[in-house]
């Protein structure tokens, strides 16, 4: 009896045709491709992308040089040098990040105890020319100050697990 | 008329329907690849192309020119003669074989007696194109791959041969337009149902022919790149991917000419139905049948994965060629013994 169904399953090519009503059904089903330039895939507040530095809401920069940051960099990709300021509070002279040894862990982020330094949603940047890879302070205080809506959405979204 | 007038127009008569023919085809086979990816995406949740003209119509010819625009590159140590014919070869026989296709009651190219005999000749030298490609390309790729594709195409040609036989022996002539006018009373005439094994074998032989997925292991990427024309690029190139696709529309035209009832009505004969779609035409028939058998090539391609050789192999020798063999002897004597409703 199980030869004789062995032997009608191969002969009427029901796996085959199993096969078929599945790739079949899917012909009809819906699809998930995002048109990529018009639509975007969604992103999570705790995305890691591109870093900022952030300034408190009366411009004053939030980084006080603790080099908790640098100390946590798995990457080493975080240079600070520090010196007090003419007021005599203690500050950054120089904040580099290297984006090519950078492997967007977010430590950075979690070491801070000012909550400075930040990873963003952006993802969409490039480089077009050599040691354009490396944020300096003022290239991270910018991206801070133009996207400081978006970053202080994302923390406020992400405070309630802290 | 002097006899050399009648003989220019004779032949400017023979240009125009050799046009009439091999255009639609052409735009066919550019279109064929286009539903290919719109098919194949569809059924892998994707949506296909649709960034080049209105849902990515104009991918095809988008594509084509890009071609036109490639280097043709001729390795060093190949045999230059033949890598450039190999290409011709191909694409020649699939559309030399379009004069004995009949697309209605006499609209024929050539209305010969052994038209069968023709398709089957010319389905088989479209074979020495990927062969000789192989060969001239003087790489290892190439020449594995015509190797493969020479083995899996004499153990199909054997199959697919007998199912041809069995249709010769139901319709009694090698005439095409008497093949399908042989099928006429009704759906349950065409020579799908009572030759039912000879169809499938057909189909899977044919299948194999064109090299398709899954019996495409003469250009099987995996392991062998893209087999035969793994040394050719530009037109060339795109020469064996028109010969394939004009291929897979022969072998499926084929197939709805000795199976499908050809240009027939699948509603003939029924009460209702047959008198309200009698006004469609023939042709719609036959492109319909045409359409859903390469949907059918498409969907075989999306669904099933490449064969193993030797199991391409096991299914050509101990499979088809028995399963055609039995049913041609059974097909013989119910004809000689008029076995009703078929065969009276």
């Amino acid at each position: 009896m199980k030869f004789i169904k062995k032997l009608f399953n191969i002969f009427f090519l029901t796996e085959l045709l199993k096969g078929l009503k599945v790739t079949g059904k899917k012909f009809f089903a819906p699809k998930f491709t995002v048109q990529f330039p018009e639509e975007k895939t969604p992103t999570s507040s705790r995305f890691r992308g591109l870093h900022a530095l952030r300034r408190y809401p009366n411009g004053e920069e939030r980084c006080i040089a603790c080099k908790l940051c640098e100390a946590v960099c798995p990457a080493l990709a975080i240079t600070i040098e520090a010196e007090p300021r003419e007021d005599g509070s203690r500050r950054t002279t120089k904040y580099e990040i290297d984006l090519f040894k950078c492997i967007y862990c977010g430590f950075c982020e979690e070491a801070c105890p000012v909550d400075a330094i930040v990873e963003t949603r952006i993802m969409h940047y490039h480089f077009e020319h050599r040691s354009e890879q490396i944020m300096t302070k003022d290239k991270l205080l910018a991206i801070g100050d133009k996207y400081e809506p978006m970053i202080a959405k994302d923390k406020a979204a992400d405070s309630i697990y802290r | 008329m002097t006899n050399l007038e009648t003989q220019i127009i004779a032949l400017i008569w023979t240009v125009v329907k050799i046009v009439c023919i091999v255009l639609p085809l052409m735009i066919c086979v550019a279109y064929l690849t286009y539903a290919e990816r719109k098919v194949i995406g569809y059924m892998q949740l994707r949506i296909g192309p649709n960034r080049v003209g209105w849902f990515g119509l104009l991918q095809p010819i988008a594509d084509a020119v890009k071609l036109l625009h490639k280097e043709i590159i001729q390795p060093t140590l190949s045999n230059h003669y033949l890598f450039a014919v190999a290409p011709i070869l191909s694409i020649a026989p699939a559309l030399a074989a379009w004069a004995v296709i009949p697309f209605m009651p006499n609209v024929v190219l050539a209305d010969i007696n052994a038209g069968v005999l023709y398709l089957f000749a010319m389905s088989s030298i479209g074979v020495y194109g990927i062969l000789i490609a192989g060969w001239a390309s003087n790489s290892k790729y190439p020449m594995f791959s015509a190797m493969r594709s020479a083995a899996q195409t004499i153990s199909y040609e054997i199959a697919m041969g007998f199912a041809f036989v069995g249709v010769l022996l139901a319709a009694g002539s090698m005439n095409l337009q008497t093949i399908v006018l042989a099928q006429q009373g009704g759906i349950w005439h065409w020579y799908a149902l009572p030759l039912f094994p000879l169809f499938i074998v057909y189909w899977i032989s044919g299948v194999a022919e064109t090299n398709r997925a899954p019996f495409d292991v003469a250009e099987g990427e995996s392991e062998i790149v893209a087999g035969f024309h793994v040394e050719y690029s530009g037109m060339p190139f795109g020469i064996f991917f028109l010969a394939e696709y004009a291929n897979m529309i022969l072998i499926s035209t084929i197939t709805s000419l000795l199976f499908l009832g050809g240009w027939l009505s699948p509603f003939e004969h029924i009460p209702l139905l047959g008198k309200l779609t009698s006004f469609i035409p023939g042709i719609v028939w036959l492109l319909a049948k045409i359409a859903f058998l390469l949907f059918v090539y498409l969907w075989m391609r999306a669904t099933f994965p490449r064969f193993r050789y030797d199991q391409i192999m096991r299914l050509g020798w101990k499979f088809l060629i028995p399963v055609a063999l039995v049913w041609l002897c059974l097909v013989a004597v119910a004809v000689v013994v008029k076995f009703p409703p078929w065969f009276n």
